[in-house]
């Protein structure tokens, strides 16, 4: 894991991958700084940063179309899979690389409120509380950029998928407000959901018996319970994408709360999209 | 070292390789042969952990690779068909990454490094870019990064593939050095070359192994079939004469050439094709008749590939119909067999 850990870095630090996102990063800041905390005189650092989480939407998938895609274009994933290293460790070494190269600029960025608390009040706790925020937050979207990366070996196509993805997460909760809240709605779209399910089982595992399987049955159970307690479908479809947010939450902590259950959210999307990643590799093995 | 058992790899219906059953013993160099889209780099790819078997299991030196990836996988050093190398990297950082990946740290590290750059003749491009090296020079990297960490067992993939005529000697005479410390598996589809460097040869054809046997052994397994010429300055009924005369000759035919004398192509009944060559020639110096020209046909390596390749084939084709081998044979013509061959390999691209 060390080594490709490093491996990585060094890639990243060689060609200008590293610079470009630490660059764009710093200058958005900057520009936000300039507008929020000098401009306009507020102590809040934390608007700054929920100015600047828009540009996630094409920073990070810059930042991670190439980490798998690109392997797989120049064949090197095959040295990957020769070497005797595990996939996990494959996995876990490129992602730390990218933390690494997402945690310098936010190291620099880090300095602000304290120069900023130099000529004033700055709320200092918000303000790194939403900078450690900002920084799960980014890992999460990296850990999704990076599954994206490693579903094609077409780095265009990977950030082609990322930008959108990252889009609709970052507009599903204005999308909530106009989407069906009765329950019948909502059953349609969780069948909808679940024969989206069963191709992708399909897809992964070329078993048509069990992707079909676990679509009928997930039907049956939504279609069951739809008959049994209707109530329970009733506005969860809006619920269901407020709460699948990323960024929706991290304002949480822009208006100063320190939200444990995000946080935990955040591990969550990393730990299981980074499993995702793990398992892509695995399957190239297993096509 | 490596045990190959019943391994069997399918892409949906169609299957790579069928029930390859075979054993790998220490300090050889073997060749894998087989025309394209036959299964060898499927085989060899299983071997080294990069691809996963429908059946079967393959273990390395105890060590099974499905297993024991860990374990097995530090045996070996693996050069897939297309190097795996980081275009914008030195050879000297690229050999760093494989060898810390493969466990080596520091000095250890820089020692095995400095050996490989001398072994597989780097010296003095380690520190130029490897987008702007040579093909022969990219190759040699990734021979290099195979043998770091030692492995006992050095696997490539056609390893000479679209290198010049100069670049080809250089990497055979590499090959058979290393053969000298390390159990080599090459893979080839060119006989010459096999011929040329292994000491066993494992052939293969959709699939399956057709043979596995020392290259010569295999060649003397086709002698039965092959004959004697010569050139003799003889009228045709005095060649009857002496021809019918000798137990191990089967059969003839004879063509008057324009100065006089008559070429002959004898079929032999399987022995010593020696003693026939002797025994034709004091026959014809007993009646004082001259030699021209006297040789036996030798088998060769590539008439035993194309007859158990193309043999195979038909078997399969044509399922159950009763052709025997023997009328397999005498409708078969190195003509057909090149066009065959090329049909197959663009049977193969369309997949």
């Amino acid at each position: 894991m060390i080594a490709v850990l490093k491996h990585e870095l060094s890639g990243y630090f060689h060609s200008l991958t590293a610079y470009i996102f630490g660059a764009f990063l710093l200058a958005f800041v900057g520009i936000g700084a300039m507008i929020y905390n000098i401009q306009q005189a507020i102590a809040n650092f934390e608007y700054v940063l929920s100015f600047v989480s828009l540009l996630f939407v094409v920073l990070i998938p810059i930042l991670t179309m190439r980490v798998i895609a690109e392997e797989r274009k120049q064949k090197t994933d095959q040295l990957l899979y020769s070497l005797p290293i595990t996939a996990v460790q494959v996995v876990a070494g490129k992602y730390l690389a990218l933390l690494a190269v997402y945690f310098i600029p936010l190291c620099i960025i880090s300095v602000y409120p304290l120069i900023f608390a130099q000529y004033g009040e700055v709320y200092l706790i918000t303000s790194y509380g939403s900078i450690a925020a900002f920084f799960i937050m980014g890992a999460a979207l990296i850990s999704i950029g990076m599954f994206l990366s490693s579903l094609t070996e077409n780095v265009g196509f990977a950030a082609g998928i990322a930008i959108p993805v990252i889009l609709l997460n970052y507009y599903s909760v204005s999308l909530a407000e106009h989407v069906s809240s009765t329950a019948f709605g909502t059953a349609i779209v969780l069948c909808i959901l679940c024969c989206a399910l069963g191709a992708v089982i399909r897809f992964l595992t070329k078993n048509e018996g069990l992707a079909y399987g676990v679509s009928l049955i997930l039907i049956a159970a939504v279609g069951a319970i739809y008959i049994k307690k209707p109530e329970m479908f009733e506005g969860l479809l809006p619920e269901f994408m407020r709460k699948l947010s990323l960024f929706e939450r991290f304002y949480t902590f822009v208006s100063g709360v320190f939200d444990l259950t995000s946080i935990v959210y955040y591990f969550t999307v990393i730990v299981f999209f980074l499993f995702l990643t793990v398992q892509s590799l695995e399957k190239r093995r297993y096509n | 070292m490596i045990t190959v058992e019943h391994l069997t790899k399918r892409y949906g219906e169609f299957t790579a390789v069928n029930d390859l059953s075979f054993e790998i013993e220490e300090g050889h160099v073997y060749g894998f042969l087989g025309p394209n889209g036959a299964g060898k780099s499927t085989t060899m790819n299983i071997m080294t952990g990069c691809l996963s078997a429908t059946e079967g299991r393959v273990s390395v030196d105890g060590y099974n690779i499905f297993e024991e990836p860990d374990k097995a996988k530090r045996l070996l050093g693996y050069l897939p068909e297309q190097p795996p190398l980081y275009m914008n990297e030195t050879p000297l950082e690229y050999l760093k990454f494989v060898g810390e990946a493969k466990g080596l740290r520091r000095q250890e590290l820089t020692r095995q490094i400095e050996t490989v750059i001398l072994q597989a003749r780097l010296e003095g491009v380690e520190n130029r870019l490897i987008s702007k090296l040579s093909k022969g020079y990219r190759q040699r990297v990734g021979i290099a990064q195979a043998l770091l960490g030692n492995p006992k067992i050095i696997i490539l993939d056609e390893p000479t593939v679209g290198l010049d005529p100069i670049q080809i000697i250089e990497i055979r005479d590499l090959i058979k050095q290393l053969g000298q410390e390390h159990t080599v598996i090459l893979s080839s589809h060119i006989l010459s070359e096999v011929q040329a460097i292994c000491e066993k040869v494992l052939i293969i054809a959709k699939g399956k192994l057709v043979a596995f046997d020392k290259p010569e052994n295999l060649e003397k397994l086709f002698m039965a079939s092959q004959g004697v010429s010569f050139v003799a300055e003889a009228k045709k009924d005095e060649i009857d004469e002496i021809l019918k005369e000798m137990d191990a000759v089967s059969g003839w035919q004879m063509k008057a050439l324009e100065n006089g004398s008559t070429r002959v192509d004898v079929q032999i009944e399987p022995g010593n094709v020696s003693d026939i060559c002797r025994n034709i020639f004091f026959a014809f110096a007993g009646r004082k008749k001259a030699l021209l020209e006297l040789t036996s046909k030798k088998a060769n390596l590539e008439d035993v590939f194309i007859e158990l390749t193309e043999s195979n084939e038909p078997e399969a084709e044509r399922g159950e119909s009763n052709v025997t081998e023997a009328e397999m044979k005498e409708s078969y013509t190195p003509e057909a067999a090149v066009k065959k061959g090329d049909s197959e390999e663009r049977e193969v691209e369309k997949e």
